[in-house]
């Protein structure tokens, strides 16, 4: 074994094993965060935890409000959200095309993607909150909505064009018209496919923080007037974890672990069907 | 073209790869012919795209306008003054922003080897069985919410952190020369340098599967043919797949960079949120989001809130400029390729 050639294999084994390496790396900080959230969140969990509402520091209480308000206003994003992404989408992928309108739109598309979440929550607050003059439900929906739009409309294209060309050439040879081909035939070609995008869109709501503080905020009562502050869990555990008292602390993790389970199952579920949607196809 | 498809033998028999891959082209209709309820429906989903495109000049527009009492008063001084006092109602943007770029840099710093790692692992490595459910697990790391990792950081990491991890790095790197006053300070955990260590945690699988993405789209006749001349694994990756997909690359950390500018809650809970600038990683600091989320609801007056708002203008561009810079690399390297998906 000449010396080049056995630098060369070690190289090799060592870089590789730095790969496995990392990837425990990975793997370890998943696995310790679920553990500690099983760990913490398992023993916050009970039935009180969901018929009381959140209690002033050193009193029982539960998270019913704030389970009530999270499930409230991420519905309500999800009915906003829903048909803008929907009929978005349909027009990047149908009609759109290549112009440069489809162009301007994905492109920036993609970085409403990944701005930042409290920059949303911001814009919400001045065009809505302080147009309005109080914090309430409805802004929380809206600024959830915007996060939400642009992941419903980048799934809703791709899916769009996994559609083979002669499913719409049989349909337009009938004397569909285009209408009525895309929403009839296209689109319910790869229903599954818009579900999971859709799915995709309620967990990245689910779990988010920032774009409520300054929208839905918080609300110690029971309310479920969406016209006024509403509580939600992602803000309840903000409060909660940050505060000195050790039951606020410990309901705060019994709320990340229900919402971080929410948020897990649902990203499973949308895998899932979305595999079985390209499967199909 | 469409016609050719149809006859084609083989797809009488079943839809092959390649259709589905080959981007639709659906018939269309001379111009005019089309009825009213077509015309109305095109222009319906236009509009919802038009919703889009006014979402983001929208933001723009309103942060702009909400911040305007910030510049009126302070002007440019806002942008490099290191000062922010809501009694004297003084406030400059220049430790928030070196906070966020300072914990942004940290995560690419940790962040994009372990990243590389984790991709390399997954294209070339991996057992088939597992590809898909160690990648899966991958991106759930993306989708734990970011104020788990904050809780998870505050209560479990920062403690570890600051027991056994900076009195290490202070006894190994303390005494440089340049480095050193980097890592010297109380070690209590919270502060910077814990901030950037979490935010590498979070960008790690947006990093990871870009890389792993483009990895995969790299044409098996390249790497095969190295392989045919002897190459190692490494000097396979290292010499023939990195260069090739190195846009790509630059395109993903990129895109974990302006997902690291804008992360919040993760930041609020440990970096500490203090206005200053220190010389130590370990002292606490505050980054433009963290302010954000810290002091916006306590804000009652209308320059106090402007100048957050402003803080919020300035996070925006600069996420905005990062991200088109990460989607027109990644446009390019698709070019380069021919048409995906």
């Amino acid at each position: 074994m000449t010396p080049l050639y056995r630098r060369r294999l070690l190289a090799n084994r060592w870089n590789l094993a730095m790969s496995l390496g990392t990837m425990a790396f990975g793997m370890a900080f998943l696995l310790w965060i679920l553990w500690v959230l099983f760990a913490n969140g398992f023993s916050a969990l009970s039935p009180t935890l969901f018929t009381q509402p959140t209690p002033p520091p050193g009193s029982a209480g539960g998270l019913a409000n704030a389970i009530y308000g999270s499930v409230m206003i991420v519905l309500v994003a999800t009915f906003i959200s829903t048909p803008i992404g929907v009929m978005a989408g349909i027009y990047l992928a149908e009609y759109g095309k290549d112009g440069w309108l489809a162009q301007l739109t994905r492109f920036i598309n993609d970085i409403l993607l990944s701005a930042p979440s409290i920059v949303i929550g911001l814009f919400v607050y001045t065009v809505y909150v302080m147009q309005v003059g109080h914090f309430s439900g409805w802004a929380g929906s809206v600024a959830l909505a915007l996060i939400a739009v642009p992941v419903v409309v980048r799934t809703t294209e791709n899916m769009l064009h996994l559609v083979p060309a002669s499913l719409r050439e049989a349909a337009v040879a009938l004397g569909a018209p285009m209408w009525k081909v895309i929403l009839k035939v296209t689109l319910k070609a790869v229903r599954g496919g818009v579900v999971t995008g859709i799915l995709l869109a309620v967990a990245r709501m689910s779990g988010e923080t920032a774009p409520l503080l300054f929208t839905a905020l918080n609300n110690q009562f029971w309310s479920t007037d969406m016209n006024a502050p509403m509580a939600n869990l992602p803000v309840v555990i903000f409060q909660f974890a940050m505060s000195p008292f050790e039951d606020w602390k410990s309901l705060a993790w019994g709320a990340a672990l229900l919402i971080t389970l929410t948020v897990l199952l649902l990203n499973i579920a949308a895998r899932t069907l979305f595999r079985q949607t390209a499967a199909g196809r | 073209m469409s016609n050719s498809t149809v006859l084609s033998p083989s797809l009488m028999v079943a839809p092959s790869a390649a259709s589905i891959r080959r981007k639709p082209e659906p018939p269309t209709r001379p111009k005019g012919a089309a009825p009213w309820q077509d015309v109305l429906f095109e222009r319906t989903t236009m509009a919802f795209a038009l919703v889009v495109l006014c979402t983001l000049a929208g933001i723009l527009a309103a942060l702009a306008w909400a911040s305007v009492p910030a510049f009126e008063k302070f002007g440019w001084s806002f942008f490099y003054t290191n000062v922010w006092n809501p009694v004297t109602m003084d406030f400059g943007a220049l430790a928030p922003i070196y906070g966020t770029l300072v914990t942004s840099l940290i995560a690419l710093a940790i962040g994009v080897p372990v990243s590389f790692g984790i991709a390399l692992f997954l294209t070339e490595m991996c057992p088939v069985v597992l590809k898909r459910p160690l990648g899966t697990a991958v991106e759930l790391l993306a989708a734990v919410p970011s104020i788990i990792y904050g809780m998870w950081g505050l209560f479990v990491f920062a403690p570890i952190f600051g027991d056994y991890v900076q009195p290490a790095l202070t006894k190994v790197f303390g005494d440089l020369w340049i480095l050193g006053p980097l890592f010297r300070g109380a070690p209590n955990g919270i502060g910077v340098l814990s901030a950037g260590v979490i935010l590498s945690i979070m960008v790690i699988p947006f990093v990871a599967s870009v890389m792993r993405d483009v990895f995969e789209v790299v044409p098996p006749v390249l790497k095969e043919s190295a392989y045919g001349i002897g190459a190692t694994t490494w000097e396979v990756v290292w010499n023939i797949v990195l260069p090739y997909t190195r846009v790509g690359v630059i395109g993903g950390i990129m895109l974990g960079l302006g997902r690291a500018l804008g992360e919040t809650m993760a930041v609020t809970f440990i970096i500490g949120n203090a206005y200053k600038i220190s010389a130590s990683l370990f002292e606490p600091g505050n980054s433009i989001a963290s302010a954000l989320a810290n002091e916006f609801n306590e804000a009652a007056d209308p320059v106090h809130r402007a100048s957050l708002i402003a803080l919020g203008l300035v996070l925006f561009l600069l996420t905005f400029v990062v991200l088109a810079c990460s989607r027109m690399l990644l446009a390019q390297l698709a070019k380069g390729e021919g048409r995906k998906t």
